[in-house]
């Protein structure tokens, strides 16, 4: 996906690429916005806040991948962990 | 008299056909047995059909009910696109391991009576794992030996908790239950082995991508979805089961973010989606249970969808883990949109089965106040698309160009997909085609305004947070370890540790009898030996004169009196 890549497909070109980044900030500025005009109801209070969504969205993705990667260190294992004579595998 | 047939014995009966029939006719037997199963599961009355006498209870193998038939028919329409997925790849006998398999699943569906429900739960058991063992490598048939055992195990919990019903309650009907006793526990354990809930999550994420491409299709859909309907029609409301649902929810996204191999991440993704199932079943209302059936029928189809995608891509590369492919969006379209069809279906995107069918459960825990299992059935939502939603076709078919440049899918392939893509996006447009064969009336609306703008806002900033977090989500060519290394890894140490200990005390034991023994000759030797160092005979061995012996006799003789007389 370098300069030297021009005669690759359309969708691998930076290009695009930073076309479709473009595209999909707008998309996310606008889905915020859009709360403006449409109502989010809320169930608890909390959820029907300015986009909320959005932030609970973003932040519990965050702390998802820290989890894992932090639970990561711990249980990762080379492939053939199982292998390695030390299970019934 | 049609409606009698048991629908699960075309099923059985094209599993015994495949085998002996050749070319045309086989694919005849692969692709119409289904449909005509599904013709008949369509024409099972509701209520008991008859019952038949058995020891003393009475077995009702056919009985019909709106949830029943909603089951039994994803079933049979998935062995149809399944058979036509795979009838040109697999061989015959994984296409009839995986037909019992289906009729196992069909046959619990319409099962009457806890028996029956037993006898077709541990066919499945059987047949899958048949199933599992047609993936054909070492792996496979080591992940399938494990597989049997859990199974067979959770069978047998199954059966205790069957007789502890039936001893308390002197009935084996299916019906709700209170869990109050030590047999409704066991029962539900059982049944939640199958449902792949933790402690023994790991079964499931070991043994499917061990199959086959084909057989992996078959795997994703019956198993643990017959799990979630036999929850439903056992234990509507049990409480316990919001906490392992939310559980399952997470721990399968927290997996998959780990895994490598493609089809473990889509493993791990059937154990958080049937999360959501088992959460639903908790809460136990119609709204709930209604979601837990349409989202276990809409998806049993993306599942299946995103096991078809990554099997073409495994069956045409013969790669299986994410660092060894990338870039195939280039020369496999078909398979790359059809992924991403089933991708956005399993984050249940709007437009797709999964919005649908998933904000159901969303909403009957709004509707209950549950705002802890609210939220974070919301955020398992935005970890759905973070771990499925875009990992899973990002890392296949974009991520970096991994020079590979395969042939897309096989016609048959391609018109499986095509057929369960259709399906996603039509229960997405159109969600009152499901709706109305739900157990309880629908009045749910998918589509305000305002929750298409939340769950919107929901999946793209997940989005946002995926690409922004890549570096953090670099693949590392690692497995994870998981319960399962209690009993794969410890207990195989304490087992092999006893095992050293016995031979140690037992090496100990036969060295000390030994050294014993040796004593022993030593002492014989010396004594009643003929033969020796000297050549003079031991000292009981050797030749006395006649006056030494009567010298002793009297001796003796005199001791004996002696002792008797005092």
């Amino acid at each position: 996906m370098n300069e030297s890549h021009h005669d690759d497909h359309w969708l691998a070109r930076p290009a695009t690429i930073k076309l479709l980044w473009r595209v999909f900030a707008a998309v996310l500025v606008l889905l915020v916005l859009a709360q403006a005009v449409i109502y989010v109801k809320g169930y608890f209070g909390v959820d029907g806040w300015f986009g909320f969504a959005a932030a609970y969205g973003f932040l519990s993705c965050l702390a998802m991948v820290l989890f894992a990667k932090a639970l990561g260190y711990v249980l990762k294992r080379d492939e053939d962990y199982y292998d390695d004579g030390n299970s019934d595998a | 008299m049609l409606e009698l047939i048991p629908p699960a014995i075309f099923m059985i009966v094209a599993a015994l056909l495949i085998g002996p029939a050749r070319g045309h006719l086989r694919s005849a037997i692969v692709l119409a047995a289904p449909l005509i199963t599904l013709w008949f599961v369509w024409q099972v009355p509701n209520g008991i059909a008859y019952d038949l006498p058995f020891l003393d209870y009475r077995i009702q193998p056919l009985e019909g009910s709106e949830v029943r038939r909603l089951f039994a028919t994803i079933f049979a329409l998935m062995a149809f696109v399944g058979g036509l997925y795979s009838f040109r790849q697999a061989r015959a006998y994984e296409l009839a391991a995986g037909y019992a398999y289906a009729a196992g699943a069909i046959g619990v569906s319409f099962a009457g009576d806890l028996v029956s429900l037993f006898v077709y739960w541990e066919f499945m058991a059987l047949f899958s794992t048949v199933v599992v063992w047609c993936g054909g490598t070492p792996e496979a048939r080591r992940a399938g030996i494990r597989y049997a055992i859990m199974h067979l195990l959770g069978g047998v919990i199954l059966m205790v908790g069957i007789e502890g019903v039936a001893v308390d309650t002197g009935s084996i009907d299916i019906r709700p239950m209170l869990n109050n006793s030590v047999g409704t526990w066991m029962m539900l354990s059982g049944i939640l082995i199958n449902a792949a809930a933790p402690p023994v999550s790991a079964w499931l994420a070991d043994a499917y991508p061990t199959s086959s491409p084909t057989g992996s299709v078959f795997l994703s859909a019956f198993t643990t979805k017959t799990a979630i309907l036999t929850l439903i029609l056992l234990y509507p409301g049990e409480p316990v089961l919001v906490g392992i649902g939310l559980f399952m929810v997470m721990y399968g996204i927290i997996y998959a973010l780990l895994e490598n191999d493609i089809r473990r991440i889509l493993a791990y993704s059937i154990v958080n989606q049937v999360g959501f199932m088992v959460c639903a079943v908790g809460i136990g209302t119609q709204m709930a249970l209604n979601g837990a059936a349409a989202h276990a029928f809409a998806h049993i189809i993306y599942k299946a969808l995103l096991f078809m995608s990554a099997g073409v891509v495994i069956y045409r590369t013969g790669f299986n883990r994410c660092t060894d492919v990338g870039g195939l969006f280039r020369t496999m379209p078909l398979t790359a949109i059809c992924g991403i069809v089933g991708a956005l279906a399993i984050s249940g995107f709007p437009l797709t089965s999964g919005f649908t069918t998933k904000t159901m459960i969303s909403q009957a825990a709004a509707d209950e106040s549950l705002v802890t299992v609210y939220m974070l059935l919301a955020a398992a939502s935005a970890g759905v698309f973070l771990h499925a939603g875009i990992k899973f076709p990002w890392f296949v078919f974009f991520q970096r160009d991994s020079g590979l440049r395969p042939k897309d899918a096989p016609w048959n392939m391609a018109a499986a997909m095509v057929i369960f893509s259709v399906l996603c996006i039509l229960l997405g447009v159109a969600p009152d085609l499901l709706y109305r064969f739900l157990p309880y009336p629908v009045e749910y609306d998918a589509y305000t305004p305002g929750k298409v703008l939340f769950y919107l806002q929901l999946l793209m900033f997940s989005g946002l947070a995926f690409f922004l977090l890549l570096p953090l989500m670099k693949r590392t060519e690692t497995i994870s370890l998981d319960f399962d290394w209690l009993w794969r890894v410890a207990l195989f140490r304490v087992a092999s540790g006893t095992f050293a200990v016995a031979a140690a005390v037992g090496g100990a034991v036969t060295a000390a009898a030994g050294s014993v023994l040796a004593r022993l000759r030593v002492v014989a030797t010396r004594y009643l030996g003929t033969s020796g160092d000297d050549t003079r005979p031991g000292v009981l061995a050797r030749t006395w004169p006649i006056g030494v012996t009567a010298l002793w006799i009297a001796l003796l003789l005199t001791a004996y009196v002696l002792i008797y007389y005092f």
